[in-house]
Protein backbone atom coordinates (compact mmCIF):
# COMPACT_ATOMS: atom_id res chain seq x y z
CA UNK A 1 0.00 0.00 0.00
CA UNK A 2 1.34 3.41 -0.86
CA UNK A 3 0.40 6.89 0.23
CA UNK A 4 -0.53 7.80 -3.35
CA UNK A 5 -3.34 5.25 -3.45
CA UNK A 6 -5.05 6.80 -0.44
CA UNK A 7 -4.54 10.34 -1.72
CA UNK A 8 -5.98 9.43 -5.14
CA UNK A 9 -9.02 7.83 -3.52
CA UNK A 10 -9.53 10.93 -1.36
CA UNK A 11 -9.22 13.19 -4.45
CA UNK A 12 -11.85 11.12 -6.24
CA UNK A 13 -14.30 11.24 -3.33
CA UNK A 14 -13.67 14.98 -2.87
CA UNK A 15 -14.39 15.69 -6.56
CA UNK A 16 -17.58 13.60 -6.41
CA UNK A 17 -18.64 15.60 -3.35
CA UNK A 18 -18.02 18.88 -5.18
CA UNK A 19 -20.09 17.58 -8.09
CA UNK A 20 -22.91 16.80 -5.67
CA UNK A 21 -22.76 20.24 -4.07
CA UNK A 22 -22.92 21.90 -7.50
CA UNK A 23 -25.77 19.81 -8.91
CA UNK A 24 -28.11 19.35 -5.93
CA UNK A 25 -31.12 21.63 -5.77
CA UNK A 26 -32.33 21.01 -2.25
CA UNK A 27 -30.36 22.30 0.69
CA UNK A 28 -30.20 18.95 2.51
CA UNK A 29 -28.60 17.38 -0.58
CA UNK A 30 -25.99 20.13 -0.63
CA UNK A 31 -25.17 19.42 3.03
CA UNK A 32 -24.79 15.71 2.17
CA UNK A 33 -22.26 16.65 -0.53
CA UNK A 34 -20.31 18.78 1.96
CA UNK A 35 -20.19 15.77 4.30
CA UNK A 36 -18.62 13.75 1.51
CA UNK A 37 -15.94 16.39 0.91
CA UNK A 38 -15.05 16.67 4.61
CA UNK A 39 -14.80 12.89 4.77
CA UNK A 40 -12.31 12.87 1.89
CA UNK A 41 -10.17 15.39 3.78
CA UNK A 42 -10.21 13.07 6.80
CA UNK A 43 -8.89 10.18 4.68
CA UNK A 44 -5.98 12.40 3.64
CA UNK A 45 -5.17 13.41 7.23
CA UNK A 46 -5.21 9.82 8.52
CA UNK A 47 -3.10 8.60 5.57
CA UNK A 48 -0.51 11.34 6.17
CA UNK A 49 -0.44 10.54 9.88
CA UNK A 50 0.23 6.88 9.12
CA UNK A 51 2.85 7.29 6.43
CA UNK A 52 4.78 10.05 8.19
CA UNK A 53 4.50 8.32 11.55
CA UNK A 54 3.08 11.49 13.12
CA UNK A 55 0.09 11.13 15.44
CA UNK A 56 -0.81 14.84 15.14
CA UNK A 57 -2.75 14.03 11.95
CA UNK A 58 -5.11 11.85 13.97
CA UNK A 59 -5.66 14.70 16.45
CA UNK A 60 -6.57 17.00 13.57
CA UNK A 61 -9.00 14.38 12.26
CA UNK A 62 -10.70 14.28 15.66
CA UNK A 63 -11.09 18.07 15.54
CA UNK A 64 -12.47 17.86 12.00
CA UNK A 65 -15.08 15.33 13.11
CA UNK A 66 -16.16 17.55 16.01
CA UNK A 67 -16.39 20.63 13.78
CA UNK A 68 -18.39 18.65 11.21
CA UNK A 69 -20.91 17.71 13.87
CA UNK A 70 -21.36 21.37 14.81
CA UNK A 71 -21.64 22.35 11.12
CA UNK A 72 -24.30 19.75 10.36
CA UNK A 73 -26.34 20.59 13.45
CA UNK A 74 -26.37 24.32 12.73
CA UNK A 75 -26.84 23.81 8.98
CA UNK A 76 -29.84 21.51 9.37
CA UNK A 77 -31.38 23.85 11.97
CA UNK A 78 -31.05 26.74 9.51
CA UNK A 79 -32.62 24.62 6.74
CA UNK A 80 -35.55 23.75 9.02
CA UNK A 81 -36.08 27.41 9.95
CA UNK A 82 -35.95 28.39 6.25
CA UNK A 83 -38.50 25.67 5.50
CA UNK A 84 -40.75 27.00 8.25
CA UNK A 85 -40.65 30.55 6.84
CA UNK A 86 -40.53 29.99 3.07
CA UNK A 87 -42.09 26.49 2.76
CA UNK A 88 -39.26 25.36 0.49
CA UNK A 89 -35.77 23.89 0.76
CA UNK A 90 -34.94 24.52 -2.89
CA UNK A 91 -31.63 26.39 -2.81
CA UNK A 92 -32.38 28.07 -6.15
CA UNK A 93 -35.40 29.87 -4.73
CA UNK A 94 -33.55 31.21 -1.68
CA UNK A 95 -32.22 34.32 -3.41
CA UNK A 96 -33.33 37.08 -1.05
CA UNK A 97 -29.82 38.52 -0.86
CA UNK A 98 -29.42 38.64 -4.61
CA UNK A 99 -28.35 42.06 -5.85
CA UNK B 1 -1.41 -8.81 -1.52
CA UNK B 2 -4.44 -9.21 0.75
CA UNK B 3 -4.10 -5.59 1.85
CA UNK B 4 -4.44 -4.50 -1.78
CA UNK B 5 -7.59 -6.59 -2.18
CA UNK B 6 -9.05 -5.10 1.01
CA UNK B 7 -8.08 -1.59 -0.10
CA UNK B 8 -9.68 -2.00 -3.51
CA UNK B 9 -12.90 -3.44 -2.10
CA UNK B 10 -13.18 -0.58 0.42
CA UNK B 11 -12.22 2.03 -2.17
CA UNK B 12 -14.77 0.70 -4.66
CA UNK B 13 -17.43 0.78 -1.93
CA UNK B 14 -16.50 4.35 -0.99
CA UNK B 15 -16.47 5.66 -4.57
CA UNK B 16 -19.59 3.72 -5.58
CA UNK B 17 -21.61 4.96 -2.62
CA UNK B 18 -20.38 8.52 -3.23
CA UNK B 19 -21.57 8.29 -6.83
CA UNK B 20 -24.88 6.87 -5.65
CA UNK B 21 -25.21 9.77 -3.21
CA UNK B 22 -24.80 12.46 -5.85
CA UNK B 23 -26.67 10.71 -8.68
CA UNK B 24 -29.85 9.59 -6.89
CA UNK B 25 -32.41 12.36 -6.66
CA UNK B 26 -34.12 11.11 -3.51
CA UNK B 27 -32.34 12.59 -0.46
CA UNK B 28 -33.21 9.65 1.80
CA UNK B 29 -31.30 7.37 -0.59
CA UNK B 30 -28.46 9.88 -0.44
CA UNK B 31 -28.39 9.67 3.35
CA UNK B 32 -28.32 5.84 3.24
CA UNK B 33 -25.51 5.90 0.65
CA UNK B 34 -23.61 8.24 2.98
CA UNK B 35 -23.84 5.56 5.71
CA UNK B 36 -22.19 3.03 3.35
CA UNK B 37 -19.53 5.59 2.43
CA UNK B 38 -18.75 6.41 6.07
CA UNK B 39 -18.59 2.71 6.94
CA UNK B 40 -16.10 1.95 4.18
CA UNK B 41 -13.99 4.95 5.20
CA UNK B 42 -14.02 3.58 8.77
CA UNK B 43 -12.64 0.35 7.28
CA UNK B 44 -9.89 2.35 5.60
CA UNK B 45 -9.05 3.92 8.97
CA UNK B 46 -8.69 0.40 10.39
CA UNK B 47 -6.30 -0.47 7.57
CA UNK B 48 -4.30 2.65 8.39
CA UNK B 49 -3.98 1.57 12.02
CA UNK B 50 -6.29 4.26 13.42
CA UNK B 51 -8.67 2.05 15.40
CA UNK B 52 -9.92 4.81 17.69
CA UNK B 53 -10.82 7.04 14.74
CA UNK B 54 -12.65 4.17 13.04
CA UNK B 55 -14.77 3.72 16.17
CA UNK B 56 -15.32 7.47 16.48
CA UNK B 57 -16.29 7.63 12.82
CA UNK B 58 -18.94 4.95 13.23
CA UNK B 59 -20.30 6.39 16.49
CA UNK B 60 -20.29 10.08 15.55
CA UNK B 61 -20.97 10.02 11.82
CA UNK B 62 -22.95 6.85 11.20
CA UNK B 63 -24.72 7.21 14.54
CA UNK B 64 -25.33 10.83 15.43
CA UNK B 65 -25.04 12.71 12.14
CA UNK B 66 -27.03 10.20 10.13
CA UNK B 67 -29.89 10.24 12.66
CA UNK B 68 -29.89 14.03 12.33
CA UNK B 69 -29.95 13.87 8.53
CA UNK B 70 -32.68 11.23 8.33
CA UNK B 71 -34.74 13.15 10.90
CA UNK B 72 -34.38 16.41 8.95
CA UNK B 73 -35.28 14.70 5.67
CA UNK B 74 -38.34 13.10 7.25
CA UNK B 75 -39.47 16.44 8.72
CA UNK B 76 -38.93 18.42 5.53
CA UNK B 77 -40.01 15.73 3.02
CA UNK B 78 -37.97 17.39 0.27
CA UNK B 79 -38.38 14.35 -2.00
CA UNK B 80 -40.81 16.21 -4.21
CA UNK B 81 -38.69 19.34 -4.45
CA UNK B 82 -36.36 18.32 -7.25
CA UNK B 83 -39.02 17.78 -9.87
CA UNK B 84 -40.08 19.91 -12.77
CA UNK B 85 -37.89 21.72 -15.25
CA UNK B 86 -34.57 22.98 -13.98
CA UNK B 87 -34.45 26.80 -14.21
CA UNK B 88 -30.66 26.82 -14.15
CA UNK B 89 -29.87 23.94 -16.43
CA UNK B 90 -27.11 25.80 -18.29
CA UNK B 91 -25.18 26.56 -15.11
CA UNK B 92 -25.74 23.07 -13.74
CA UNK B 93 -24.34 21.43 -16.86
CA UNK B 94 -20.99 22.96 -15.89
CA UNK B 95 -20.81 20.77 -12.77
CA UNK B 96 -19.53 17.51 -14.38
CA UNK B 97 -16.62 19.18 -16.21
CA UNK B 98 -15.74 21.19 -13.09
CA UNK B 99 -15.75 18.07 -10.91
CA UNK B 100 -13.65 16.17 -13.46
CA UNK B 101 -11.23 19.10 -13.71
CA UNK B 102 -10.78 19.23 -9.92
CA UNK B 103 -10.23 15.45 -9.84
CA UNK B 104 -7.61 15.65 -12.60
CA UNK B 105 -5.83 18.55 -10.89
CA UNK B 106 -5.72 16.72 -7.56
CA UNK B 107 -4.50 13.51 -9.24
CA UNK B 108 -1.81 15.56 -10.99
CA UNK B 109 -0.70 17.07 -7.67
CA UNK B 110 -0.62 13.61 -6.05
CA UNK B 111 1.38 12.15 -8.94
CA UNK B 112 3.87 15.03 -9.05
CA UNK B 113 4.09 15.52 -5.29
CA UNK B 114 7.55 15.42 -3.78
CA UNK B 115 8.61 14.76 -0.24
CA UNK B 116 6.17 11.91 0.21
CA UNK B 117 7.71 8.87 1.90
CA UNK B 118 8.02 6.21 -0.79
CA UNK B 119 7.02 2.60 -0.46
CA UNK B 120 5.35 0.84 2.41
CA UNK B 121 4.33 2.50 5.63
CA UNK B 122 6.57 2.33 8.68
CA UNK B 123 5.38 -0.03 11.40
CA UNK B 124 2.39 1.43 13.14
CA UNK B 125 3.18 3.23 16.38
CA UNK B 126 1.08 2.59 19.45
CA UNK B 127 -1.43 5.12 18.23
CA UNK B 128 -4.13 5.18 20.91
CA UNK B 129 -1.85 5.99 23.82
CA UNK B 130 0.17 8.46 21.78
CA UNK B 131 -3.05 10.08 20.52
CA UNK B 132 -4.41 10.55 24.03
CA UNK B 133 -1.11 11.92 25.33
CA UNK B 134 -0.84 14.39 22.46
CA UNK B 135 -4.47 15.45 22.80
CA UNK B 136 -4.09 16.31 26.48
CA UNK B 137 -0.67 17.95 26.33
CA UNK B 138 0.26 19.74 23.15
CA UNK B 139 -3.27 20.12 21.76
CA UNK B 140 -5.02 20.70 25.08
CA UNK B 141 -6.11 24.26 24.24
CA UNK B 142 -7.72 23.41 20.85
CA UNK B 143 -9.31 20.41 22.53
CA UNK B 144 -10.95 22.64 25.14
CA UNK B 145 -11.93 25.13 22.44
CA UNK B 146 -13.76 22.30 20.68
CA UNK B 147 -16.02 21.89 23.70
CA UNK B 148 -16.80 25.61 23.58
CA UNK B 149 -17.60 25.26 19.87
CA UNK B 150 -19.96 22.37 20.52
CA UNK B 151 -21.67 24.31 23.33
CA UNK B 152 -22.07 27.34 21.05
CA UNK B 153 -23.51 25.11 18.31
CA UNK B 154 -25.95 23.54 20.76
CA UNK B 155 -27.17 26.91 22.07
CA UNK B 156 -27.43 28.25 18.52
CA UNK B 157 -29.47 25.27 17.35
CA UNK B 158 -31.83 25.57 20.32
CA UNK B 159 -32.27 29.26 19.56
CA UNK B 160 -32.96 28.58 15.88
CA UNK B 161 -35.35 25.70 16.43
CA UNK B 162 -37.63 27.18 19.11
CA UNK B 163 -41.07 28.42 18.18
CA UNK B 164 -41.32 32.02 17.10
CA UNK B 165 -42.59 34.49 19.66
CA UNK B 166 -42.18 32.20 22.65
Amino acid sequence: MSLGAYLTLAALVFAIGLFGVLTRRNAVGILLGIELMLNAVNINLVAFARFHGDVAGLVFTLFTIAITVAEVAVGLAIVIVIFRVRRTVDADRLDLLRG
Amino acid sequence: MSTWVAFFVLAALAVGSALGLVLRRNPIHGALFLVVNLGSVAGLYLMLGAEFLAAAQVIVYAGAIMVLFVFAIMVLIPGKEETGPDPRRAVRLLAPPLGALLCLLLAFVVARGTGAPAGAAPPAPATLGALGRLLFTRYLFPFELTSVLLLAAMVGVLLLARKRGS
